[in-house]
């Protein structure tokens, strides 16, 4: 569940998406939530009632330092614990390719959040299939540049897979887009073939099927 | 107990005598709970009269909504910032609680009182039992740390106080931070249980039994009625404490601070001397504990802390303690705490999950051993203090 990617200049543009996702006053969990500047950004502009869970015991420390409530702990452990629909909003952001079982994790998700919000790098992106394709090897990229054999990322996905695995644990997607390597939205609809080819990462605003 | 460190020849007079005073005479304030105020324990007996002794710093704001209660160990007392009387040092506390400090005494009020059972000033074992006019010892019922909880709920009525701001503790202090924030919830905004546990664990009780037969082995003990016989069981309640401070250290603490390092000497003096500096070293920690410390006190509340088990009476389910409470906590645990190791702290962060309440967790990185919620360290001081901060901020406290 280590925040292995970093996309140093956008990341805010996904910040940016999910608080216009989330609905002011809710109550949102934050897997995965790094040094809180999500939580905090929900927090200031959507007066959110925010809680973090985060592995690295150093942003935890400074989370709590700058007053948000955080956990140390474990998307594939922890998740297990918390209680159904405690939450308005679940957040996973750029983690779940991480976690050793992201079905699951995704699974807990959208039971303990009415909604799940899922940000994650796009494995279909031109760049990476282009580089797999010239040079035979695993991509480094600048989004991706640990090597195979150390990188944290063991579950990458591209936007189709991943919308499948929604259609697989029976949930359905409210809001999805892409962002290009510029920081453009590209929003995701009934096709998806572009959006997979030029989208460096995607966020997905999910519910249960049939829920409200 | 067959070799019993050498404490027989060491001034068993003024500092007991003085510790006696401040059983019942403390040089602090005291709450008397007069006798048709009785507390009912858990034991279902009613004590009264009760005293409870404690000190207070800063000032209660006009709404009374900056008090922070700071519930202290099994071996400390109401003077958390101040200097203690018998002893002379600064308050065990005062490196966290203070002007400036991370509880900020320019910002809230803090109280701190002596535990019921203790021994400097609030009703325990070495008070006088109005019934016989002589000091309770085995006398005295066992009590729970329930019962300190109900005793400082007085006190805090006492101040008028509808909801604490804060709760705090650590180790016992700890328990009775969980006991409030599970008992009292509405009256506690936000709770730091810092290296604590939820239960206390088979090897603790294990180590605690350790302690009371020392004590009870000792044979100046008087089967508990040593005040009567003008005596005090000091071998006993070393060896208790020397035992019991080693659980409180790590072995890298201890390495690093003595190694294999010999004291005031430069070879082994082939005899059952303090040839190593770390025997000498708890030996001193046995003998000062005696002058300060009341040795039927010490069986009693280290039995409170073996009794304490905030699931059980909750169908044994922990999350059960903090079903609906608004209360926000923050746990505190220690990379080297092996009497209250982390996973002890993970189990009440787990519980509180399980009922979606407001929680942080940090476990802090330290080689101190248990001993570490005592000392200065910088990011734990930063923890409290930002979690306290911004609870601060949310309960509408002036900044």
């Amino acid at each position: 569940m280590q925040k292995a990617l970093q996309y140093p200049g956008t990341s805010r543009v996904d910040h940016q998406l999910i608080a216009e996702m989330v609905e002011p006053g809710s109550r949102v969990l934050d897997v995965g939530c790094g040094d809180g500047a999500l939580l905090q950004l929900l927090a200031e502009t959507k007066n959110t009632d925010g809680r973090g869970v985060e592995l690295s015991r150093e942003k935890v420390n400074a989370c709590v330092m700058r007053g948000l409530s955080v956990i140390q702990g474990d998307a594939d452990r922890d998740l297990a614990d918390y209680p159904d629909q405690a939450f308005d909003y679940a957040i996973l952001s750029l983690t779940i390719q991480a976690t050793r079982q992201p079905k699951t994790v995704l699974e807990n998700l959208l039971r303990i959040g009415h909604r799940a919000i899922v940000s994650f790098p796009n494995f279909g992106h031109w760049r990476i299939r282009t580089e797999l394709l010239l040079t035979g090897r695993m991509p480094r990229t600048r989004n991706l540049p640990e090597p195979w054999y150390t990188t944290a990322d063991a579950h990458l996905c591209t936007i189709k897979d991943f919308v499948d695995l929604v259609a697989l644990i029976d949930a359905e997607v409210e809001q999805a887009v892409a962002f290009n390597t510029s920081g453009q939205r590209l929003p995701i609809r009934k096709s998806i073939s572009l959006q997979n080819l030029l989208g460096e990462k995607a966020v997905f605003l999910l519910r249960k099927r049939g829920a409200g | 107990m067959s070799v019993p460190p050498n404490f027989a020849n060491t001034d068993t007079g003024s500092g007991s005598c003085q510790r006696l005073t401040e059983a019942n005479n403390p040089s602090s304030k005291v709450l008397r709970l007069p006798q048709d105020q009785p507390l009912r324990l858990a034991c279902d007996q009613l004590l009264a009269p009760i005293s409870i002794a404690y000190e207070t710093y800063g000032e209660l704001n006009a709404d009374k909504s900056n008090a922070i209660l700071v519930c202290h160990a099994l071996t400390g007392d109401q003077y958390v910032a101040s200097e203690h009387p018998v002893t002379k040092k600064p308050g065990w506390w005062s490196t966290l609680v203070g002007p400036g400090k991370p509880v900020d005494t320019n910002r809230y009020f803090v109280i701190c009182s002596n535990i019921l059972g203790g021994c400097m000033g609030s009703t325990g074992p070495a008070s006088i039992d109005p019934a016989t006019g002589k000091p309770y010892g085995l006398n005295f019922p066992v009590i729970t740390i329930g019962d300190m909880v109900n005793a400082q709920v007085r006190l805090i009525d006492h101040f008028g106080i509808d909801q604490l701001f804060s709760v705090v503790g650590g180790s016992m202090g700890g328990m009775q931070v969980l006991e409030w924030a599970a008992s009292h919830s509405e009256r506690v905004f936000s709770a730091v249980p810092i290296a604590t546990a939820p239960r206390h664990s088979s090897q603790n009780i294990a180590f605690h039994e350790v302690g009371r037969q020392a004590v009870m082995a000792d044979p100046d003990w008087c089967g508990g009625d040593y005040h009567s016989h003008g005596k005090v069981p000091r071998n006993g309640l070393s060896v208790a404490r020397m035992a019991a401070h080693i659980t409180y250290l790590s072995e890298d603490a201890l390495h690093h601070k003595f190694g294999r390092n010999l004291q005031n000497r430069s070879q082994l003096t082939f005899s059952f001397n303090a040839d190593f500096q770390v025997e000498s070293y708890l030996r001193h920690q046995g003998s000062t504990f005696v002058d300060r410390f009341d040795a039927n006190s010490y069986l009693y509340i280290t039995r409170a802390m073996d009794y304490f088990d905030l699931g059980a009476s909750r169908g044994d389910v922990l999350a059960n303690a903090f079903r609906g409470t608004k209360t926000r906590f923050c746990v505190v645990s220690f990379t080297s705490d092996w009497l209250y190791p982390t996973r002890e702290s993970r189990a009440i962060v787990h519980a509180l999950n399980a009922v979606a309440a407001n929680v942080s967790f940090v476990e802090i990185d330290s080689d101190k051993g248990h001993d570490a919620f005592l000392l200065k360290e910088p990011e734990f001081f930063a923890t409290i203090h930002g979690f306290l901060s911004s609870a601060g901020v949310k309960r509408g406290l002036k900044v």
